[in-house]
């Protein structure tokens, strides 16, 4: 079951419009309730990053019966330092972003915190690629 | 668990199928098929929407019988104050207090009071319960989180409703009086059908014995005998012989709890008060996704304005918010030492019985149980809603293209019941239909 969703840059209007299609997707297949809230958290701060920091991009949703796989997947610029973008409170948001509420460097960290796996693919001028799995034999729900 | 026991009925020979209702129910619940309305009783939340839109009156709200009223030699009447609020000013509470105990009812006791009973006794939120506390007043809102926000329950307020601990006072004090718990009835006066549906599902899964209420009358049916014995008997309820009779006692701040901001208004803590059932809808959806909410208390109300707004209402909501208002302004901020003192008296019982148990999930948008299964499912109806035209018109007797593609998914629709892709290309219909198979159900020849 796919489904993919485009992500404009700098529209913070429809910031969480992805994340909510695919949470009321999720709670229709029946997706515990604990992961659908996990999944939803790290999803919308990989959403805000792509309106934020992209030059837009695309997110999408590969659910089975195992696992949920969220891809998201942007036109770049890229993070040059990803070691750095990885720590708590580290942000190169610009001052406009920041006071919408957004860019206090969470994003990744908090989309770690709640996948079960993290891989993120970036270099700099390069487009960024990251991809989300949560798992469903019910491992973390505990 | 036994199935939700709901008090809305389609009276088949007054609808004629006009989908004003399916249009209006906030949770899809309603179907038409055959030319008439049919309710899912998963998903029917009881809000009494549909009631209201219907032009036919073709929906109606079952009750209890009022001659139950006099199987109990003792008869208590627990009615919210909004009831008062549905006389217009020529008539006086005092008024309408003795008219109560002339068609029958030998106790009287406001739902509010039960508000100043938690007060009094100190009744917290039980610790569990997740911030932010979704107030438990209204049982549409409850029943729409059981069903389609279930991870939200454990943000449910565990505190019984007012009515329901005024009812347990009332119980506990009259039987102490007559020393005789066979003989009291409890009744409550309700402005919404969801209320009687939360008392037949107690009723029905937890037996008669251990129910709050012997019984639930709709508002509009009291309040139509009450006012026919206001008319009737012009003497007996000249405002002479009513002045100076006391009325049930509850606190001003009380009063008005179920007028919408009527719990937050008294409360120090960040809170929002929500009314109108989408509206309410929508915000869920909003505290569903959101970790980082702010906000101590959520104050919903399934009808426009609170239970003024209540679908048994007989007055314009405006007017009755008005005239409870004024009601409130002449109650006093504190109760009575003499019931502070009867409230002390039960203090034990109260304590042990206000508090409701943890509510039960009772999912109502999963696909299917299986996962598995659930995904098959879902890419069908990705399928078949592409094929459908996206205008919603209604004329299958679906709300929209979406959930007849859902409910042919499920096997209980056919694609043939499209009445646009009929008209456009008949040819094109039936291989469609092909694909996805007809209604499962003997009654596929429908159309």
């Amino acid at each position: 079951m796919q489904t993919s969703f485009p992500v404009a840059a700098g529209d913070f209007t429809k910031a969480g419009a992805a994340s909510s299609e695919i949470k009321r997707m999720l709670k229709q297949l029946g997706i515990p309730q604990k992961t659908i809230k996990r999944i939803v958290v790290a999803l919308f701060e990989a959403e805000v990053n792509v309106i934020a920091h992209s030059y837009g991009g695309d997110i999408s949703c590969d659910v089975t019966p195992q696992q949920v796989e969220i891809r998201v997947i942007d036109k770049g610029p890229g993070i040059p330092d990803l070691n750095l973008a990885m720590k708590e409170g580290w942000s190169t948001a610009s001052e406009e972003v920041r006071e919408m509420g957004y860019g206090a460097g969470m994003g990744l960290p908090n989309i770690k915190k709640n996948a079960d796996l993290l891989e993120i693919h970036t270099a700099a001028n390069d487009h960024t690629d990251i991809r989300m799995t949560f798992f469903l034999d019910g491992d973390k729900e505990q | 668990m036994s199935a939700y026991h709901h008090s809305l009925a389609i009276r088949e020979q007054l609808c004629f199928g006009c989908t004003h209702c399916m249009k209006k129910c906030p949770t899809a619940s309603i179907r038409i098929e055959k030319g008439h309305a049919h309710v899912d009783p998963a998903k029917c939340i009881d809000c009494g929407q549909c009631m209201q839109a219907c032009p036919h009156h073709a929906i109606g709200v079952e009750q209890t019988p009022f001659e139950m009223l006099f199987s109990f030699k003792q008869r208590v009447a627990v009615i919210p104050t909004v009831f008062l609020a549905q006389f217009e000013d020529s008539i006086t509470n005092n008024q309408i207090i003795l008219a109560l105990y002339d068609i029958g009812f030998t106790h009287i006791y406001f739902a509010e009071l039960g508000i100043d009973i938690a007060k009094q006794l100190g009744l917290e939120e039980k610790a569990e319960v997740q911030k932010p506390v979704i107030s438990s007043f209204c049982p549409s809102i409850i029943r729409l989180i059981r069903t389609r926000y279930p991870g939200l329950c454990e943000h449910l307020s565990r505190l019984r409703s007012p009515g329901q601990i005024a009812a347990i006072f009332a119980r506990a004090e009259v039987n102490e009086q007559t020393g005789r718990p066979s003989e009291t009835g409890v009744f409550y006066i309700t402005p919404c059908p969801a209320k009687i549906s939360e008392f037949k599902s107690e009723e029905e899964t937890k037996g008669k014995l251990e129910g709050i209420f012997d019984g639930v009358l709709n508002l509009d049916t009291v309040y139509n005998m009450v006012r026919n014995s206001i008319t009737k008997n012009k003497k007996k309820f000249s405002l002479e012989t009513c002045e100076g009779s006391e009325l049930p006692e509850a606190t001003s701040v009380s009063s008005t709890w179920s007028l919408i901001n009527g719990e937050t208004v008294a409360k120090a803590t960040r809170h929002l008060a929500i009314d109108e059932i989408h509206q309410v809808i929508d915000f869920l959806e909003y505290v569903e996704e959101d970790d980082e909410f702010n906000i101590d208390y959520l104050e919903f109300k399934a009808c426009a304005e609170g239970c003024v707004g209540g679908i048994l209402c007989t007055r314009n909501k405006f007017l009755a918010k008005e005239r409870l208002s004024r009601l409130a302004s002449t109650l006093p901020d504190e109760l009575s030492d003499d019931m502070k003192q009867r409230i002390s008296k039960f203090a034990d019982l109260m304590r042990s019985s206000a508090y409701e148990e943890p509510p039960e999930e009772d999912h109502s948008i999963k696909l299917d149980a299986d996962i598995e299964t659930a995904i098959h499912k879902m890419e069908k109806v990705r399928k078949i809603t592409s094929a459908l035209p996206g205008i919603d018109c209604g004329l299958c007797g679906a709300p929209t293209c979406e959930e007849l593609a859902q409910d042919i998914a499920q096997g209980g629709a056919s694609i043939r019941q499209c009445t646009v892709l009929r008209l456009k290309d008949p040819k094109e219909l039936n291989t469609l239909a092909r694909i996805w198979g007809e209604k499962v159900s003997q009654d596929s020849d429908l159309i």
